[in-house]
């Protein structure tokens, strides 16, 4: 599960003030908002990437806010991809699993799990420079999975991507979240992308998170959609007390 | 088109846009610009041409084979690398530190930097032998370094790797600087969050990019402490098969009167200068990438 309790994060001019926020543990939930009204930063403040100006994040009912980064165990998928432009497919998938000092064997077998489960496989003696932007996308979702966190954290995993690509990764995080059940928080300011992958919504607005329903929202593929309107339909229950209409007007 | 868009613009309107402006050539600016650049490139070519003009094959090969100015070679080669390695040492972890953290007195110590950069050859020599010999607690750093690792500093080839270690570092912390500056800071960050300590982030993510970097570093440095003279004499002194290397040959050759073995080892150190030059290039052009 996580938590924010309270949160404030300042970052220069702009603050971000008693934030609250809940997804249970193997939870998916999304975090909406426009273009820099601060998701990225929330994020950030999570991950322990940025100093919190009060406040406290909880995972797993822990309360990590004084952890280091390398403690929280939070895999971080950034928007830019951030790739290590040094190092192989392989390494980055490893890098996770190195540092936790797993067994070789054992790092070989979970690289070629998840590789196999993005479709990267064929591209792990790879380095950055050779990768396409789906394919970094990938990439860097295995480097976040592979060291099985205790929390999944997406920023616009699918910007940037054309109309193909995004459907497959809205495939791919579904199948993913499917199989690891790791609590996940996803930022994006698409409503098509939340309705699709999503099971809890949240919708950043003047400085504020507030719990929202599903949005209503067009295709990103038909099949992405076909599981967003009917397959999971069903197992959707946002908090009706506080729930209302997602106001993004962001495309 | 509609056809009120084709009218002349009314005469109580200013006519500000749409018709066409002939502009002035453009060859006078280029004239003017590469005149004033190529006056100073002339004058470099000049030089080189009348260092090599004056001299000969066999002015070269008579200096080469001079057991003193062979002792300089050796001694040049050998000081310069020692403090190329030195500087280098010093740069990777300040330059990094320096463009990735804001501290408070980073400005203070941006302008401690400088001041090899700024300061007269002469005086940084003089500081160096004023530190050595200036007395504390009853004794001197010159006497504490003999007594404890049994080396004389002073006037000994100890002092001609230093003298050009503090001025040659200045250099080679600014190209690493650079160099950290064009990498992406983000990676890092997200080497962190999978579990990297900030010194596993530099080591597995920041280093590996800076290698290029780092070789234009060592390479600026080299050739600064190859050029170095001032400090050198004043600290180190300029004494034949002791302290001698190429920048005090020049001076020694020329201080005796031996126009021709100066300008022959003068030609030398230009040549090691053009190789580490073409290093530089090479290294330093693809910094980032």
């Amino acid at each position: 599960m996580i938590e924010l309790r309270d949160l404030s994060v300042t970052s220069g001019s702009f603050q971000l003030t008693n934030l609250a926020l809940v997804v249970p543990t193997g939870g998916y939930g999304v975090l909406m908002g426009s273009t820099g009204s601060g998701k990225t930063t929330i994020l950030e403040a999570i991950c322990g990437l940025r100093t919190i100006a009060s406040g406290r994040v909880l995972l797993g009912g822990v309360d990590v806010t004084s952890w280091s980064v390398g403690s929280r165990g939070i895999g971080y998928v950034p928007q830019d991809a951030a790739l290590f432009p040094t190092l192989s497919v392989w390494e980055h998938l490893a890098l996770g699993l190195k540092l936790r000092r797993v067994g070789r064997v054992e790092i070989a077998n979970r690289v070629a799990e998840v590789a196999e489960a993005l479709g990267i496989a064929h591209l792990l003696k790879r380095t950055p420079h050779h990768l396409s932007g789906g394919e970094a996308r990938r990439v860097a979702i295995g480097r976040a999975i592979a060291f099985h966190p205790q929390l999944l954290l997406l920023d616009e995993p699918l910007s940037a991507l054309d109309e193909d690509h995004r459907g497959r990764l809205v495939e791919l995080l579904q199948s993913l979240h499917r199989s690891e059940r790791v609590t996940t928080l996803h930022v994006t300011h698409y409503r098509d992308e939340a309705a699709a992958v999503g099971e809890h919504f949240f919708q950043l607005t003047h400085n504020q998170i507030v719990v929202c329903e599903r949005p209503q929202a067009g295709h990103i593929t038909r099949h992405g959609m076909a599981n967003a309107s009917e397959g999971n339909e069903g197992n959707i229950e946002p908090d009706t007390t506080t729930a209302q209409p997602c106001t993004d007007r962001e495309p | 088109m509609p056809a009120e868009s084709s009218r002349p613009p009314s005469a109580s309107k200013p006519h500000l846009s749409g018709s066409p402006h002939r502009t002035r050539s453009d060859w006078p600016f280029f004239l003017i610009s590469g005149g004033i650049g190529g006056g100073y490139i002339l004058l470099l070519v000049a030089l080189l041409t009348a260092d090599v003009a004056s001299t000969s094959w066999s002015d070269i090969t008579a200096a080469l084979t001079k057991p003193e100015i062979l002792f300089a070679v050796r001694m040049t080669l050998i000081s310069c690398t020692l403090a190329a390695v030195l500087s280098l040492w010093v740069a990777v972890p300040l330059g990094y530190l320096l463009e990735r953290f804001s501290f408070r007195g980073r400005g203070l110590i941006d302008a401690v930097l400088d001041i090899p950069v700024v300061l007269p050859p002469l005086v940084l020599g003089l500081s160096l032998l004023i530190l050595f010999h200036l007395p504390i607690a009853g004794t001197t750093l010159e006497a504490t370094v003999q007594k404890t690792l049994g080396i004389q500093v002073t006037y000994a080839p100890v002092a001609v790797v230093l003298a050009q270690f503090v001025v040659s570092a200045a250099f080679a912390i600014h190209s690493m600087r650079l160099t950290f500056s064009r990498i992406d800071p983000r990676p890092e960050a997200i080497a962190m969050t999978l579990g990297c300590r900030r010194s596993q982030a530099f080591w597995k993510v920041a280093f590996p990019q800076a290698w290029r970097g780092a070789i234009a570093a060592f390479s600026i440095a080299w050739a600064r402490a190859l050029g170095e003279f001032g400090p050198i004499l004043v600290f180190a002194g300029a004494t034949r098969m002791k302290t001698e290397v190429l920048s005090t040959t020049v001076f020694l050759e020329l201080s005796v009167g031996r126009l021709e073995a100066a300008v022959a080892v003068s030609l030398l150190m230009v040549t090691a200068a053009v190789v580490v030059l073409g290093i530089v290039r090479l290294a330093g052009g693809r910094v980032a990438g």
